[in-house]
């Protein structure tokens, strides 16, 4: 420390009449806050125009070397190629059945749980949720499989249904507890001193008043439930599958089809991205409220 | 105060009973046994347990898995930490910037890892280019059983490092004031107030993301099997990707079962371990 106060610039400048070394030194952090926030961008931003380029390039451009980044006759026949060539409205409809029907479930047993464990503070269920977020997914698959299997529920829709609601139970607790937790605490008293149970506090109170945090736990919930891969392909059956089995299978039979390996990849991840990109400040809220306070 | 609540979280409570905790029940009662996909079980107390330790690839698996999770925690956290301290400031279009930076972490990961997958490879794949450009020697990637594993760790990083960075950012924004001041007072460099100040403060924040981290990279699944489905050979054949070729293409239930059990008390214990660290860095 004593070295770099030695050699590093003069500590506490005395303040100059002249406003250049000010304004100089503001755009030079402004310079390297640019630089810093441009690297960290570029990678993402880099893998999503690359999958982008990738899908509307004919093979011909898919195959050049040195690679050609953008596109000189863009065409949608890779689209066209995914959207005939497969059952992808099936598969879309079996994704957005799962993902909706285990987040609308997660939501009605979530949210109150979570009201019930801000208010009464048992923060012992919360470790509990935490439990359920570090095992891993394959460990509930293999009693699953057995018991769906004895009871007849493998591949169907149901059988997802009730498995997403792994995913999506949690996030909706984490959340609903952490939005909860913030509330101010009076509105409910007051309702208490009127003479509303619990109950109707919650529904005409806290309810109303939760919704933003019910916006995000629903975003969050539907999001994973969407990407998750594993169960739909150990549960699922021919008719049943999701999208991301869909473009792991293109994957398998179409090793080097780069164009409708890119179009797929962009047709299951084009919605989530696009809300990532739209609601990325409740997003961000609520990932980091639970970790924070945990 | 207690029972007034009950019914809101009882609901709650009993799916998850059936969900969660009768599968682990479950579990650990297969394990118990030579059970057949079939239906035939025998009961053979602790032997599925002795011989998955007595499996060289069962051993093999723990290793790589351990290497995987050491690449892909410490690259996130150091990243995602520099990251948080950029997105800390304020800068114009800072959501928007923020929304593409956090992309990765959402996207789909199947989806995602489609496209590594084929920039990946050797002759055709872009990164090979990008590194010639630069004037790097190319690389095998995931076609080398020598590179393969920092090869996907670098797409976990991609990946993951951006909860790191919320994560962070959370523990940013919520640092006393004062600390500052008196270092601004003292004339201290930024890089100093970064040292001695902020680090210290978010310390318990990084270790939170030190051990969602570990989890994550120990029950890593979607990527592995995407990209490389476990190979070449068995180079990249994780514990997750070991225990599902054990469960759902030898039907082996009883033995896979023993293994998520000694998966399930190995995450346990690393997590407990590193809560214990964190107890000790807390500052509040």
């Amino acid at each position: 420390m004593d070295v770099m106060q030695a050699v590093g610039p003069s500590v506490a400048p005395l303040r100059s009449l002249s406003p250049w070394p000010r304004l100089w030194a503001q755009a030079r952090r402004g310079l390297i806050l640019g630089v810093a926030v441009f690297v960290l961008v570029m990678p993402a931003l880099f893998v999503f125009l690359w999958m982008l380029s990738l899908a509307l390039k004919p093979d011909v451009e898919n195959t050049a070397y040195p690679p050609i980044f953008i596109p000189r006759s863009p065409t949608l026949d890779s689209f066209r190629q995914i959207l005939d060539g497969s059952p992808i409205g099936r598969y879309t409809m079996n994704s957005a059945v799962v993902a909706g029907g285990s987040t609308l479930i997660a939501l009605i047993l979530g949210v109150p749980a979570g009201y019930g464990i801000a208010k009464s503070q048992q923060r012992g269920m919360l470790g509990f949720v935490l439990i359920a977020r570090m095992t891993p997914a394959l460990s509930y698959l293999i009693p699953w499989f057995i018991m769906f299997r004895a009871i007849g529920l493998n591949n169907t829709l149901t059988a997802l249904v009730i498995t997403h609601l792994v995913i999506g139970l949690p996030v909706v607790i984490w959340v609903m507890v952490g939005f909860f937790d913030g509330l101010p605490r009076d509105l409910e008293e007051a309702a208490a001193v009127d003479g509303a149970s619990p109950w109707q506090a919650f529904w005409h109170v806290a309810l109303p008043l939760g919704r933003p945090g019910i916006v995000v736990a629903s975003l969050l919930a539907f999001i994973f439930s969407w990407n998750n891969f594993i169960f739909a392909v150990v549960l699922a059956g021919r008719e049943t599958r999701t999208l991301p089995v869909l473009v792991f299978n293109t994957l398998t039979f179409e090793r080097l089809a780069f164009g409708p390996l890119a179009a797929a990849a962009i047709l299951v991840t084009l919605p989530v991205l696009i809300v990532t990109v739209l609601v990325q400040r409740q997003i961000v809220v609520g990932m980091t409220a639970g970790a924070v306070k945990s | 105060m207690g029972t007034r609540y009950l019914w809101f979280i009882a609901p709650a409570v009993i799916v998850t009973v059936a969900i969660i905790i009768f599968p682990w029940m479950f579990t650990i009662y297969m394990s118990l046994h030579d059970w057949q996909i079939t239906g035939a079980q025998t009961f053979i107390g602790l032997d599925n347990y002795v011989s998955a330790f007595a499996d060289r690839r069962f051993i093999a698996a723990i290793w790589r898995t351990g290497l995987y999770a050491v690449f892909s925690v410490t690259l996130p956290v150091i990243l995602g930490t520099a990251a948080a301290t950029v997105f800390h400031h304020e800068f114009p279009l800072r959501g928007l910037l923020r929304g593409i930076f956090i992309m990765p972490m959402m996207a789909t990961p199947v989806a995602v890892a489609l496209v590594w997958a084929m920039m990946f490879h050797p002759q055709l794949g872009v990164l090979n280019y990008l590194l010639k450009s630069v004037g790097l020697p190319p690389s095998l990637w995931v076609y080398s059983p020598n590179t393969v594993l920092p090869a996907l760790a670098m797409v976990e990083t991609w990946q993951w490092t951006p909860l790191v960075m919320l994560i962070v950012l959370g523990g940013l924004a919520t640092l006393p004031v004062e600390p500052y001041e008196s270092a601004r007072i003292d004339g201290a460099q930024p890089w100093q107030t970064f040292v001695y100040i902020t680090l210290p403060l978010v310390m318990p924040v990084i270790l939170v993301a030190v051990v969602l981290r570990t989890i994550d990279a120990l029950k890593a699944f979607d990527l592995i099997f995407t990209i490389t489905q476990g190979g070449p050979g068995t180079a990249s054949e994780t514990l997750n990707i070991y225990l599902y070729l054990k469960a759902f293409s030898f039907y082996q239930i009883g033995q896979a079962s023993a293994i998520v059990v000694i998966f399930f008390v190995m995450i346990v214990a690393l997590s407990l371990g590193a809560l214990a660290l964190r107890e000790r860095t807390r500052w509040t």
